[in-house]
């Protein structure tokens, strides 16, 4: 009797151990999980303390750590606690959706999110039940009534700009177009919208404007001057320098006569460029994103002939201070007059402009890019 | 006087089947069960045939140069998978590894100074360290490869996330030593890159310390039948750690490789890295349940994935189709594998 009482006792004792040793884990608090997981700013002073995640796509694209540089700078000038998640590649919603579970738990303020896909949208919905204001962050969610509201940039703008500047610079000469997408076994908005919106400013019928690789392959285009196209290939860069190398290799081998490269981001663009100079054909290059480097820094050196800028580390910061505000005052982010969204806007860059297409020049882009110098 | 010295009809069982007749079915599963490379070679081939007739450029020496230098990096880790695949194991940090060796060297030598051979080295040794780790993780504490690989995965992208902090280091940081691979001469009509040639050295000695070593023998030991093995005296996990070892060297090595290919360092590189490698090692006849295979088959599987990616390219096949026909390929191959392995001698 007495032997199994000890024993019985010396076996509790781990479990105490661990149970206490969770409850001091949750009493500190717990940072959002997985790469980028971050926890900054303190609820200090007479403000009310604020909480806001900001769920990224991914951890790696640099446009999203922009994104949450922006939010912790953000966080710390107003007195904001940031937590910071992101998904695993692009495309995981899972990794969104218990970030977003978690942030209810934690009792946040606020969610910021560029939604992975359409996946989260009932989970959002969920945390706006729970009183938590959710934010879309450069992507809007489908429906865009699924958040609150939406700061964003337009990517089909973005591209609308680039293809407008290319058809401009052809000037009549045919176009022999390779389109340098995102993902070929994946759907992502912003990869449609740019390509898309690329083809729409060369003014080449898209047909449906959801959809990449449908077009014509050959006709007349109706930017700029007005000519002829032909669309070589689409190809997927999985965003990176070394897809978008292989892409473009890919491309050329299905035909040397190109001199119009879309991309979907500068890294793409920058290892597009590589290949071509190793094939020896020279063609033009268009991109979007408006990073430092690569980026601004490859439109300087001649590399990219023209990029569309967006602010990613704006979005953030605007984010971060509605749902402050809305938090301690009440007061609710209102969309730009107009459209259904608060614009962050998108700038053309580019030392070759053309007539009829406001640009700015990189020295000018140089001031406001996003990501290391 | 003439003695007529009567043959001998085969008496035992084992002579008995050995000298079996075999059928024409029964003779090919023969022998590629002896010579796995063999059904992977004549996908090759017929592949090379149909693309040639849909579209003649596939033929031509500048799209076999594109193919070569794609297929090179993957090619190149996956020699580290097939080692660790013949031990009846997975490697699923192999993109992880070799991200993280690449970020160390370029990142020392582009902002912490250090002078570009010895940063190539360190780099090398962080490859070799996190193979090590998993080796570790699989021999002493006794957990299954694809478990540690998976935990191991996570780890290592988020070290390398962290380290770099995302941002990718361009070509004009570095020292010229870590983008030598990017050298490009021609060979007759082929525009080749040197990272290519190592790479195919890098096949060769692999291929060589396989087959012709006794370390080599071991390692299909064990993957074979890790018991047995065992029980005739190999020191299995010696072995096995050796494996992942070695693994994460080639991984590490290949990092340079990829820096040459890519230009750039980025963490965003070879994104599906996991995936490509045991889909060569796969199609190329290596058995995911170890003991047979080898690094030539593994190189024509790399070899066949990329031209069906240009094939089906230059065909003008949709891009989403040809992600359906490499997964057609990987079942197909599997299935061989799976046929080839009913054999019983």
């Amino acid at each position: 009797m007495q032997r199994s009482r000890r024993r019985l006792r010396r076996a509790l004792i781990p479990v105490a151990l661990l149970s206490s040793a969770t409850l001091v884990l949750a009493a500190c608090g717990g940072n959002g999980a997985s790469p980028g997981g971050d926890s900054s700013g303190s609820a200090g002073g007479s403000d009310k303390p604020v909480a806001v995640t900001l769920i990224t796509k991914t951890a790696t694209n640099p446009f999203f750590i922009a994104m949450q540089q922006g939010a912790e700078q953000a966080g710390k000038d107003n007195n904001v606690t940031v937590t910071t998640v992101a998904g695993k590649a692009d495309g995981d919603e899972q990794t969104q959706i218990d970030a977003i579970e978690a942030a209810i738990a934690r009792g946040d303020n606020g969610i910021l999110i560029t939604p992975a896909t359409d996946g989260v949208v009932p989970k959002i919905q969920e945390a706006r039940d729970a009183g938590l204001y959710v934010i879309a962050l450069d992507t809007p969610p489908n429906p865009a009534s699924a958040v609150d509201i939406t700061v964003a940039t337009v990517n089909f703008t973005a591209g609308e700009l680039i293809g407008k500047w290319a058809a401009g610079t052809l000037a009549g000469s045919d176009a022999n177009i390779a389109l340098l997408d995102l993902f070929n076994d994946k759907i992502a908005s912003v990869d449609y919208n740019r390509d898309q919106g690329f083809l729409t400013g060369m003014g080449i019928d898209v047909k449906d404007k959801k959809k990449n690789g449908d077009e014509a392959p050959s006709g007349k285009y109706t930017g700029g001057k007005g000519g002829n196209y032909t669309i070589v290939c689409n190809e997927p860069t999985q965003g990176a320098t070394d897809g978008g190398k292989t892409a473009m290799e890919t491309c050329l081998a299905k035909s040397k006569n190109i001199n119009l490269v879309y991309t979907i981001n500068e890294p793409a663009a920058v290892g597009a460029s590589g290949a071509l100079n190793d094939a020896g054909v020279k063609a033009t290059i268009v991109s979007v994103d408006g990073g430092c480097d690569p980026g601004i820094k490859a439109v300087k050196d001649g590399t990219i002939g023209a990029t569309s800028q967006q602010y990613p580390l704006k979005m953030a910061q605007l984010g971060v201070e509605a749902i402050a505000k809305n938090a301690r005052t009440g007061e609710k982010p209102t969309v730009t007059p107009g459209l259904d969204f608060y614009d962050t806007g998108v700038q053309l860059v580019t030392d070759k402009p053309v007539d009829g297409v406001q640009s700015i020049t990189t020295a000018e882009a140089e001031k406001i890019c996003w990501g290391a110098k | 006087m003439s003695v007529t010295t009567p043959t001998n009809a085969p008496t035992t069982a084992a002579e008995q089947f050995a000298m079996r007749r075999q059928s024409p079915v029964q003779r090919i599963q023969h022998l590629l069960h002896s010579h796995p490379a063999i059904s992977p070679l004549l996908v090759l081939i017929v592949a090379f045939i149909a693309f040639t007739i849909v579209n003649p450029r596939f033929a031509q020496p500048a799209t076999i140069s594109i193919i070569l230098q794609q297929t090179a990096v993957i090619a190149a880790l996956a020699i580290g998978q097939t080692l660790i695949i013949l031990t009846a194991g997975i490697d699923l940090a192999v993109g992880a590894t070799c991200i993280l060796s690449m970020l160390v060297m370029s990142n020392l030598a582009a902002s912490n100074g250090v002078p570009g051979p010895l940063a190539l080295l360190i780099g090398i040794a962080v490859g070799t360290l996190c193979g090590f780790i998993n080796g570790i993780l699989v021999t002493r504490v006794k957990l299954p490869p694809f478990i540690v690989t998976l935990g191991t995965l996570s780890i290592y992208t988020a070290i390398g996330l962290m380290y770099s902090g995302g941002q990718s280091v361009a070509r004009a940081s570095m020292p010229p030593i870590l983008n030598v691979m990017a050298t490009r001469f021609k060979l007759g009509p082929f525009n080749l890159t040197l990272g290519l040639v190592f790479v195919a050295l890098m096949a060769i000695v692999v291929a060589f310390i396989l087959s012709q070593t006794a370390w080599g023998r071991h390692v299909y030991a064990v993957g074979d039948d890790i018991e047995a093995a065992r029980l005739v005296g190999i020191r299995v996990d010696r072995v096995l750690l050796s494996v992942y070892t070695v693994a994460g060297l080639i991984y590490g090595i290949t990092a340079w490789v990829l820096i040459g290919r890519a230009g750039t360092a980025s963490p965003n590189a070879i994104v599906d890295a996991n995936l490509e490698t045991i889909t060569a090692v796969v199609i190329g006849g290596t058995s995911l349940f170890g003991g047979r295979g080898g690094i030539v088959g593994t190189m024509l599987g790399a070899l066949i994935v990329y031209s069906f990616n240009i094939g089906l390219s230059l065909a003008g096949v949709d891009a989403q189709l040809r992600v359906l026909a490499i997964g057609v390929l990987i079942i197909v191959a599997v299935s061989i594998d799976q046929w080839i392995r009913k054999v019983k001698a």
